[in-house]
Formats: structure tokens, C-alpha cells, sequence
């Protein structure tokens, strides 16, 4: 049974379809990596797993079920607020911009959602922030400070602590590591290596080509809206048939 | 000077020996106006703030009426204005509500700083960082515990400098109550001024008094943002 699927996605701005149909298969403790230039649409497919963006049609499950869509005028909705909200915590996402909400202390970050969503008991939430903040490498010291006093790795790795604090299903990366200093880079795929050796399950935008094929089980190349291809980063990266596929990963190593 | 002072420093403190008056009477204006202003415009600001436009059009057309007159105005139409209609007068509650001077004028000032404060916190909301609603709202928060715990949070501690400034000017329109026979500061140096005509002492006990509540306050919100704005960083 797959962790979670993704069948036949589709996206629309007005005219402009950004996903046309875009499928996904993760099993358990698949890393899949998402490759492509700007505009492939592979930043637009991974918010819409987690319903940031509207998908205009498209078919889903998580944990072998079906997970209850309705459609409007505007595309694809989840059936109801209840089932978008459960859907949420079992998929954590960590963002480009890390998204820490600045005017609460890490330990807050931490356990604000397993708190006030999971309905986690303070000394729990707390316990477990702890736990994950020793996971990514942090030292308890840093639970009591505001996130602008941290450096974009430390905060990176406070948004990972704060995902695996909602101990989900899915972990959802958007370009974890491109607002990175280059030097800070590393700290954060150390983690994120960390977490695929523990068997999660992750779905990663990403530029680090070296890191996707270190780590990835799948790598999926978009193009327009399209997986262009598919497979095995060996395949993928290491014996590319496309054309438009061979032209990113040669302007990649550049 | 020291014959003033013997007479009447406890009416410019606290009493005149039958009512609150004075400083006293200050503080209160400005602590039942802010309170009620505040606790009024943090739902006002979010439908401020609403997409849906019948729910803002109504707060943001009170807040261009209340910014856009002067106070002195708003306090003559409560005090005055609304009792000289007869169906308010016909109407039990309302007429012993506006029949009292206090009453009107607490209502005037309440309405008028809640208008400014609205506008204030409103401006905060919209600077809310996008990534971080975004965030909260990948994480499962959504209606009330979104604006609970993190927008509304966020957008207090960073409307503070703005809310100070708000409140300080509040103090200072405080000083019409005394045309609605409000017996504040001020009231109390117009009496003292008529009655012993030492018009540069009675005037000038009222501003050391402003003063120094203006004093008080600053350092109050200093400490407030020391603590509630930390969060801001280092380069603070």
C-alpha cells in the first residue's frame, strides 16, 4: 500500500495551466525528489498536496485512503474543514523562507501546532520539542530565543524540528536549502539525510542535484507542467533520455 | 503660589471633596477610553481587514467619520446633540444614559480613539508576513486559533510604538472634557485660575501634571516593547 499518491494534478492561473496533470507514488520511507527549472511547476505541485494552493482537478490518498474532495468554481477542495485540517498534520512542510513565526520563541514554534491543533499536553508538546530540537543538532539553549537571533541554518533546522514535532506521515521540503548561505548549506542536508536514513517519508523540491542523487529513491524531472521523467536517481541524473532533461542537469553543474 | 497649592492641590489630585476630580479624573477618562477603544478595535480591525466587503466597508466608513471630525466635535454632538432630539429624550434608557455629562463623554472618547486604534492594529494585520500565515496555516491552524495565536500576537507587539503614540495624544485630548463640565485637570485650573486670577500658576500646575503622566506612560510602553518587541532581533 502507498503512503500517499497523487493522481492526474491539474493547475490553473486563468489561462495559464502551471500542472497538467502531474502523478505521484510514494511508498513508505520514500524520499522523492522534485527537479526543474523555475516555472516547471514543481513548487505549485508540492503546495498542492497540502492544499496552500487550490489543485483545479486531481485525485488523492493518504495512507491507503481516499481523501474526500468536493469541487467548485474556484477547483478542488477538501470535503470539509475537519479533513483539510487532519490532512495538514499528517503532512508537516518546511519552507524556502523557513516561515517561523517571529514573535514567538522556538520552544513556541515548536509546540504551538502539536498544542493547539494535535491537542498535545504542554509538558508533552514541550518534551518532544526538546527531543527534535536534539534530532536536528541544536542545543537546548537555543528553545528560549527568538528566531531572528538565529543564523538561516539554525532556523531552517528549527522549521524541521518544528515539522517532526507534528510527528506526520509525510514530510513535505520546498526548496529547503536556496535561501541558505552557501556555508550553511550543509548543516541543513546533513538533517535532511538524517531523517531518510530514519525511513521517512519525504517529498523535496530541490536544486541539490548531488544531495537528490546521495539520498532520493525517486527523482521526478518536471517540465511545463509535465513530468518529463522519472525513476531511480541513477536513471534519472546519471542516464538522462531527454533532451530538455540533459540541458538542465548540463546548466546545473555549471 | 503656596496659597494655591494649600487650596486646591487636593482638587487638581483626586477630589473636590464631593467628586473624583482632577488627576484622578484625568486617568479615569483615559483609562475607560483607551480600555474600551482597545478591547472594541481588535474586532473592528480584523473585519477591517476581511475580503469580504460588507464586513469591511462598515468599519472602515466609522473610522473615516471618527478620524475625519475633530474630537471637540464628536464630544459636542454626544453631550449635546443626541439629548436635544426628542425621541432620545422619550426613550427611558437612553435619556438617563445621556442626560449624564460622564456617560457622553466617555462615549465620544471611547468612539473616537477605538477609530484610531482600529486603523493602527488593521495596518498591523495587513503587515503580516505572509510566509507565516501560510505556515500556520500548513500546520493545521485555521478561523479563530489562526488570528489567536499567531496573527493577532504578532500584530499587537508590532502596532506598540504606534498604539503608545495613540495613547499619549489621548491623554492630551482628555483636556475637552472639562467643556462637557467633566471636572479634570484642566477643569480644576480654570477654577483655580477664576477664582484667584494667578493664571500662569494654575495653568502651569495642569501642564507639570500632563507631563508627568506623559512621562509615566513612555516609560511604561518602554518597558512593554523591551519585553514584546525582543523578538525583533538584535539590530533593534
Amino acid at each position: 500500500m502507498y503512503k500517499l499518491t497523487i493522481e492526474g494534478l491539474h493547475k490553473r492561473y486563468g489561462d495559464n495551466e502551471v500542472l497538467k496533470g502531474v502523478s505521484l507514488r510514494a511508498n513508505s520511507g520514500d524520499v522523492i525528489c522534485l527537479i526543474g527549472a523555475s516555472g516547471s511547476g514543481k513548487s505549485t505541485f508540492l503546495r498542492c498536496i497540502n492544499f496552500l494552493e487550490t489543485p483545479n482537478d486531481g485525485a488523492m490518498t493518504l495512507d491507503g485512503k481516499i481523501v474526500r474532495m468536493v469541487s467548485d468554481t474556484h477547483g478542488m477542495r477538501v470535503a470539509d474543514a475537519d479533513e483539510l485540517q487532519r490532512l495538514r498534520t499528517r503532512l508537516a512542510m518546511v519552507f524556502q523562507h523557513f516561515n517561523l513565526w517571529s514573535h514567538m520563541t522556538v520552544l513556541e514554534n515548536i509546540t504551538l501546532a502539536p498544542r493547539r491543533v494535535l491537542g498535545v499536553s504542554k509538558q508533552d508538546a514541550e518534551q518532544r520539542a526538546h527531543r527534535y530540537l536534539d534530532k536536528v543538532g541544536l542545543p537546548a539553549r537555543v528553545a528560549g530565543q527568538y528566531p531572528a537571533f538565529l543564523s538561516g541554518g539554525q532556523q531552517q533546522r528549527v522549521a524541521i524540528a518544528r515539522a517532526l514535532a507534528m510527528e506526520p506521515e509525510v514530510m513535505l521540503f520546498d526548496e529547503p536549502t536556496s535561501a541558505l548561505d552557501p556555508e550553511l548549506v550543509g548543516e541543513v542536508l546533513k538533517v535532511i539525510h538524517g531523517l531518510a536514513e530514519e525511513g521517512r517519508t519525504m517529498i523535496m523540491v530541490t536544486h541539490e542535484m548531488a544531495f537528490a542523487r546521495q539520498v532520493a529513491s525517486q527523482v521526478m524531472f518536471l517540465h511545463q507542467g509535465r513530468v518529463e521523467e522519472e525513476g531511480t536517481p541513477d536513471h534519472v541524473l546519471g542516464n538522462p533520455k531527454s533532451e530538455r532533461l540533459r540541458q538542465f542537469l548540463s546548466g546545473n553543474l555549471k | 503660589m503656596i496659597e494655591l497649592l494649600q487650596e486646591y492641590w487636593r482638587a487638581f489630585l483626586y477630589t473636590d471633596g464631593n467628586n473624583i476630580t482632577g488627576l484622578a479624573m484625568t486617568l479615569w477618562l483615559l483609562l475607560a477610553s483607551v480600555g474600551i477603544g482597545f478591547v472594541l478595535s481588535i474586532p473592528l480591525a480584523i473585519a477591517r481587514c476581511s475580503p469580504r466587503h460588507w464586513l469591511r466597508w462598515p468599519v472602515q466608513f466609522y473610522t473615516y467619520v471618527f478620524r475625519g471630525t475633530p474630537l471637540y466635535i464628536q464630544l459636542l454632538i454626544c453631550y449635546t446633540g443626541i439629548y436635544s432630539l426628542e425621541g432620545v429624550r422619550n426613550q427611558p434608557l437612553l435619556n438617563e444614559f445621556f442626560r449624564d455629562a460622564m456617560n457622553c463623554t466617555l462615549l465620544a472618547f471611547a468612539l473616537n480613539t477605538c477609530a484610531y486604534t482600529t486603523e493602527i492594529f488593521a495596518g498591523a494585520i495587513r503587515n503580516m508576513a505572509h510566509g507565516e500565515i501560510e505556515a500556520a496555516k500548513a500546520y493545521g491552524l485555521s478561523g479563530f486559533k489562526l488570528y489567536a495565536y499567531v496573527i493577532m500576537p504578532s500584530a499587537l507587539r508590532r502596532a506598540l510604538p504606534y498604539y503608545s503614540n495613540e495613547v499619549i495624544l489621548m491623554l492630551h485630548a482628555t483636556t475637552v472634557a472639562f467643556t462637557a463640565t467633566v471636572p479634570d485637570i484642566l477643569k480644576v485650573a480654570r477654577d483655580a485660575n477664576s477664582a484667584t486670577y494667578m493664571t500662569f500658576q494654575s495653568f502651569g500646575i495642569a501642564a507639570v501634571l500632563y507631563l508627568a503622566i506623559t512621562f509615566s506612560l513612555v516609560g511604561l510602553f518602554r518597558l512593554a516593547e523591551r519585553r514584546w518587541l525582543a523578538f525583533l532581533g538584535p539590530a533593534r
